[in-house]
């Protein structure tokens, strides 16, 4: 087998080295996570000419190696590390046509580590257009390098970027710029203290943690007897050396480079004039807010319905394939209910992602953080945080790992905490059905009181995430000293290519990454609410047929019974008048008959479920935790189905669906089986105001979401954070609860 | 009294001035803020912060805080 190449692209944010990726490995893409941490890690495989292939790695966006963020810290650990099974034979470095000197400042760093790196131009078509004219000769003379001329664009220039890589032995590994001369002494005594050890490198790694925290071990030990400098020193020297990078790039692009000042500057003024105004800015935004909420909940439910369907339908089959027992059991009601508690979920990641991905790909995103961040301040919260109390209507776990842009920790880390009081999308399926339930019809101004409840339930979870990001910000000490620079890229034509492979993307990591979390619950739960210790639960088929013959039905099935017979002797009446035949008064009594042993028969099995699930390790859990949430205004069942919620929220009404017995997730019927529901001691329908009330408020502020809580776990690298998030949340929704029941009561 | 970036308006333009080492975060000078280079204010949000300038070719939103280290010499009024 043939050696891989190993390539790393690098360069600035907006320089479309993701188009260049995309270009380059076209769908043999691969995306994970550093070990450890939630940066994302993109790969995948090139072919070069002659034969050979490469192995491409996308890292993440840089402005230097003076590590500020996250992000940058995985690219400086990467290449300071000569051990690292990730370290590349050579460096593409993506540089944008129009920014190119900020961009060389990048460049002349990674050549100076003695990394074999190629320069890419990308964005070639807009020279024209912006007047630009480059000397390529003279650059790659004067860098001592390669260049390839690129539009990702037009598809232009990538041959030529393959050419060079599969080339890549030829390319100088002379630095570019001697940076010693900053403070000639320092780097003598360097030198004499690490004799093997390349200067430059040891450099970077004695700055690295100077603005930012690395999370790994650097590379190299300092030994504690080697005197270093103050971290403000350091910093003073950093600034000397960007000084020096810009003195050298500016000698080489007075030659190399020209602009013609006269060339259209256009679109992007008019555009910034009007996105960043104060009314017609903010108005804008308020629009596209709206229409992605309209994407996510209302066209979405199209094939939210349709696979929810065909999971139904799915599991109904294998039911009635296999031979029935625990293992199908297993996997109808476990597995595949499971898996399709993840899928149903695609429709409204993939329409997030698509507009999230549409606004950042056309430079539209800087624009809104721009005119947040003031608004966001006082709260403690960053412009950048709007991105991630945004996406967390849909779901807090790519909100959470949207925060990384954040550089401030302290803003960064109330993003986190709060962004889980937003309505995500597993809320709405339990607001609907309660709403349904217990708010009465009718209107005020023409809007319903139902949709109301709705829109107030969404301003409570905002309100109360703002709210407690002030309370954090008041309460935590945390001392944070970076500062808020953002680029505010030029506005552009989003790549189609680029918007469909972060929507697949994103997608599959949601489904592999929470849904293992929410398969395996959907296991647990199966098991505890299909298993059972108690003599009650073995003989529940006896224990039920004897009560039913003793007692008869639950009042609620006599009448299902009754409602359902009615209904099917109707659409014989009217299918047999339509037909023209002749009434066959015993015919149609006989198939009455029928349909009532069928009715019946069901009845006898739902009782039975339910009494099972009543006797099984659920159901005592549940009637232990029966006393807790009394107070509230719910029952053992709700309390399970509270208490299962904890695994993820839209457990809820399946759970009740199975409590209840109703057989299917039919909306309409357990609504109308929980309406049925009375409390044994009042004698009134459990499922009123204050208890409905009651439900929708914890809802609303507890913290119910396992796989969130694995994802701030990762984000933070601590228990701390989530643990506090669980425990206090939860806290305070029981309080809310209690209050707002007791007081409606 | 200095002028700062700060208190520019929009449009107007100004050269950085030389300014104390170690004051400013070294992304801002990455960025190109350097001394010499020149910077105008593209536009200010509403409640007067952020701000939006382009510095040396780069446009970058820093906050006021921010805006109100970086000294300059004003060299022409807005042309609007």
């Amino acid at each position: 087998m043939s050696k891989q190449i190993k390539v790393a692209l690098i360069g600035n944010p907006n320089t479309g080295k993701t188009s260049v990726f995309n270009q380059l490995t076209g769908l043999k893409q691969k995306v994970g996570n550093y070990p450890g941490i939630t940066v994302e890690k993109k790969e995948g495989i090139c072919k070069l000419p002659r034969g050979v292939k490469a192995h491409i790695l996308d890292l993440p966006g840089t402005y230097s190696l003076n590590t500020t963020s996250l992000d940058e810290s995985v690219v400086v650990e990467l290449l300071l590390n000569k051990n690292d099974k990730d370290f590349p034979d050579v460096a593409v470095v993506i540089s944008d046509v129009e920014n190119l000197k900020r961009n060389l400042l990048l460049f002349t760093q990674i050549k100076d580590l003695k990394i074999p790196a190629i320069l890419v131009i990308n964005m070639a078509d807009r020279m024209v257009r912006k007047g630009i004219s480059l000397d390529i000769d003279l650059l790659e003379e004067k860098l001592n390098t390669k260049i390839a001329l690129v539009s990702t664009r037009k598809g232009t220039g990538i041959d030529r970027v393959k050419e060079l890589i599969a080339d890549y032995k030829n390319l100088s590994v002379e630095p570019n710029i001697n940076t010693t001369v900053i403070a000639p002494e320092y780097f003598d005594k360097l030198k004499s203290t690490f004799p093997n050890e390349d200067l430059y490198k040891l450099w970077l790694v004695i700055t690295q943690d100077v603005n930012f925290m690395p999370i790994e071990k650097n590379p190299i030990e300092i030994p504690a007897s080697f005197k270093t400098k103050s971290k403000s020193e350091l910093k003073r020297l950093q600034q000397k050396e960007t000084i020096l990078r810009y003195q050298f790039i500016n000698g080489i692009l007075k030659q190399a480079y020209k602009v013609d000042l006269n060339a259209a500057k256009g679109l992007r003024a008019t555009l910034d004039k009007i996105l960043t105004h104060k009314v017609f800015g903010y108005l804008i935004f308020f629009v596209i807010l709206l229409t992605i909420f309209q994407a996510i909940y209302d066209w979405s439910s199209y094939p939210m319905d349709f696979i929810d369907e065909l999971f139904a339908s799915g599991s109904e089959w294998i039911k009635n394939t296999l031979p029935p027992g625990g293992f199908t059991d297993l996997i109808a009601e476990g597995i595949l209910a499971g898996i399709g508690g993840v899928v149903i979920f695609i429709p409204q990641i993939a329409f997030l992602f698509l507009f999230i991905s549409l606004l950042e790909e056309s430079g539209y995103m800087s624009r809104v953080v721009f005119l947040m961040d003031r608004l966001m301040r006082p709260f403690g919260l960053s412009g950048k945080s709007v991105v991630p109390l945004i996406s967390g209507t849909a779901c807090a776990i790519p909100a959470i790992m949207a925060t990384r842009t954040i550089e401030n920790w302290k803003e960064r880390l109330i993003t986190i905490l709060v962004t889980p009081f937003t309505t995500c999308s597993a809320r709405l399926p339990v607001y609907l059905i309660i709403i349904a339930l217990v708010i009465p019809d009718g209107n005020f101004l023409g809007f319903s009181y139902k949709a109301l409840t709705l829109m107030l339930l969404y301003l409570i979870g905002f309100g109360a995430a703002i709210f407690s990001a002030m309370i954090l910000n008041k309460i935590m000490k945390i001392k944070t000293k970076t500062f808020f620079v953002m680029e505010m890229p030029n506005y552009k034509l989003p790549l189609l290519k680029n918007v469909a492979y972060t929507v697949l993307e994103k997608t599959k990591s949601f489904v592999i990454g929470a849904g293992k979390i929410i398969l395996a619950i959907s296991i647990i739960l199966w098991f505890l609410g299909s298993n059972g210790y108690s003599d009650d639960f073995y003989n529940a088929e006896t224990i039920v047929k004897q009560k039913i013959e003793k007692e008869g039905f639950t009042n609620f099935n006599v009448e299902a019974i009754r409602s359902s017979l009615n209904s099917y002797k109707e659409t014989l009446h009217d299918s047999i008048a339509r037909n023209g035949a002749i009434f066959d008064k015993e015919a149609i009594a006989d198939s009455l008959k029928a349909k009532e042993i069928i009715l019946r028969q069901k009845a006898v099995n739902q009782e039975i479920a339910s009494y099972k699930l009543e006797n099984s390790y659920m159901g005592i859990a549940g009637k232990a935790i029966a006393p807790i949430v009394h107070p509230l205004g719910y029952d053992w069942k709700i309390g399970i189905a509270v208490l299962t919620s904890f695994a993820a929220r839209e457990v809820f009404v399946g759970t009740l669906a199975t409590i209840y017995s109703v057989g299917s997730d039919e909306e309409d019927t357990i609504k109308n089986r929980m309406a049925a529901e009375i409390d044994p001691v009042t004698k009134k329908p459990l499922f009123n105001l204050a208890s409905g009330i009651s439900l929708l408020l914890f809802y609303a502020f507890a913290m119910q979401c396992m796989s969130t809580l694995a994802i701030v776990k990762r984000e933070t690298n601590t228990w701390k954070w989530p643990a506090a998030q669980l425990v206090f949340m939860s806290l305070f929704a029981y309080i809310v609860a209690l209050i707002a029941y007791q007081i409606l009561k | 009294m200095t002028t700062t970036v700060a208190q520019l308006k929009r449009g107007q333009k100004g050269i950085i001035k030389e300014f104390a080492d170690g004051v400013l975060p070294v992304k801002l000078m990455e960025m190109g803020c350097l001394p010499g280079n020149e910077i105008e204010l593209i536009q200010v949000a509403p409640l007067k912060d952020p701000i939006y300038i382009n510095c040396n070719g780069t446009h970058i939103a820093i906050r006021r805080s921010v805006a109100s280290l970086i000294e300059l010499e004003i060299i022409e009024d807005s042309p609007l």
